[in-house]
């Protein structure tokens, strides 16, 4: 396999991101090959988030250069629009839009994005819900269903929009447990599939199942870089191994 | 004293005769009022000074004085220029009509837009993020997501707003409007008989004012029909 650039869907390139006087990203260096997956751990505050959110530019960074599939984030909206056409994302908090019913959530951006027509767009959210098992909640409001239930329709409406690069910011994390597995099992069928994947997450189960690469970031950089294998057994830094021992002993 | 019931029935279908004024004076400036507080609230979330700043100037101007004291400036406060005399406005600046419309839109338009405002604000931010991440424009996202959402929140203060507005059009009659009020204000003038006539007119805003929330309430309960399914 090459290393040269071209084969990067993503990458970032010495990115800082500030907020305030408050440095969240340092010289972040990281390259995304199409279809790899990528999980990303770490304590709270440690910038995660920041990171993916870099990536679909949410968070605007402050130096570096972020380049997804050839295209670099700037401040032209059409670039960040065109960036936002091929990266999808998954939130915490679901973020369904909640007058909608299911199948008019996954509908709304293929028809003003993509331009759409309707009944394609119908169909399109149905086959996508069918892949996340819930194709009879289509008519229901996001209010009228569970948590795993809403966090597969989130993953459903990414998927609707046909995108190269799903970004998951701790989909798990807001789930009651008996939920987790449903929304996890969507995601490795997904990675099986060869979607490209980028999860903030602190399922190490899923990271060691699914994951080709495993980041660890501390105070806003990466810290660590590995595959699962070596990441978890036989961990470089020193904050690597806290970090581990703190979360695998539970 | 007495408390002369025919007086009672004999003046409240006087008093309807009006009705019709105060229902115009409502509707119109309830629907300028709107416009005029959706155009105010674009101006204010604009993120332009030149735009925000106006805005914000009317708002305190128009929250900041009494209503009839708006009213008043408005009609006999601007035939004293020359130049509104002499603009296309006068036709409707003359009449006292035109005027309590002005007053009454200027005024509602000015709290409605804080109502809106307040709305806008409310809805959470990771819907929008969410519609961000899909692509949606900065407009897409305000048609489609923060409107729907943000008139569900405002409707409660909206209704209160368009009640207040309901019985502000009975200072119209203090610029010789013959709405309910001013009718009532006549047959006072007749019959000396403040307290029935004051009463009548009293119930039947009371019914206005009951007709209202039962609308607000329905159409309440049709935008919340996703939060209570």
């Amino acid at each position: 396999m090459t290393n040269s650039p071209s084969d990067a869907l993503i990458q970032m390139i010495n990115v800082d991101k500030f907020f305030g006087s408050f440095q969240a990203l340092t010289k972040i260096n990281l390259e995304v090959k199409r279809g790899e997956k990528i999980v990303i751990c770490g304590p709270s505050g440690s910038g995660k988030s920041t990171l993916i959110r870099c990536i679909n530019r949410l968070e605007e960074h402050n130096a570096g250069r972020i380049i997804i599939d050839g295209k670099e984030l700037t401040d032209q909206v059409k670039d960040i629009d065109a960036v936002r056409r091929e990266v999808g994302m998954v939130f915490q908090s679901f973020n369904l839009f909640p007058h909608m019913t299911i199948v008019k959530n996954l509908m709304l951006a293929q028809q003003l994005v993509r331009k759409i027509p309707k009944a394609e767009a119908h169909k399109t959210a149905m086959h996508f819900l069918e892949r996340v098992k819930i194709p009879d909640q289509a008519d229901k409001y996001p209010v009228q269903l569970s948590g795993g239930q809403q966090q597969r329709v989130a993953i459903a409406r990414a998927l609707c929009m046909k995108p190269e690069i799903i970004l998951f910011d701790e989909p798990t994390s807001a789930l009651d447990p008996e939920m987790i597995n449903e929304v996890l099992e969507v995601m490795t069928d997904l990675a099986r599939e060869g979607m490209t994947m980028i999860c903030v997450t602190h399922e190490m189960g899923f990271a060691r199942s699914v994951a080709d690469r495993v980041i660890f970031m501390d105070v806003g950089q990466i810290v660590e870089e590995a595959d699962p294998e070596e990441f978890f057994n036989n961990p470089k830094s020193e904050r690597t191994k806290a970090f581990l021992s703190q979360i695998l002993t539970h | 004293m007495n408390f002369d019931l025919s007086l009672v029935t004999e003046s409240i279908p006087k008093m309807l005769a009006g009705i019709g004024i105060t229902f115009q004076l409502m509707a119109l400036s309830a629907v300028l009022g709107l416009i005029l507080a959706v155009i105010l609230l674009l101006m204010r979330i604009s993120g332009k000074w030149y735009l925000s700043w106006p805005a914000q100037v009317h708002i305190y101007i128009f929250r900041g004085t009494p209503i009839l004291v708006q009213i008043f400036i408005i009609y006999y406060g601007l035939p004293q220029f020359e130049f509104i005399r002499d603009s296309v406005f006068w036709p409707i600046l003359r009449e006292p009509f035109g005027c309590a419309i002005l007053a009454l839109t200027l005024n509602t338009g000015a709290y409605v837009s804080e109502i809106l405002r307040g709305g806008v604000l409310g809805v959470d931010h990771g819907i929008l993020e969410a519609g961000s991440a899909l692509g949606l424009s900065a407009r897409q996202k305000f048609i489609y997501l923060t409107t729907p959402i943000a008139a569900r929140l405002a409707l409660p203060a909206y209704s209160n707003d368009f009640i207040s507005l309901m019985k502000a059009t009975s200072l119209a009659s203090t610029i010789t409007l013959m709405d309910m009020t001013g009718i009532a204000r006549t047959i006072v003038a007749q019959t000396f008989a403040p307290y029935e006539v004051f009463i009548s007119l009293a119930i039947i805003y009371m019914i206005l004012t009951w007709i209202i929330q039962k609308t607000f309430g329905r159409i309440e309960k049709y935008l919340s029909r996703y939060v209570n399914p």
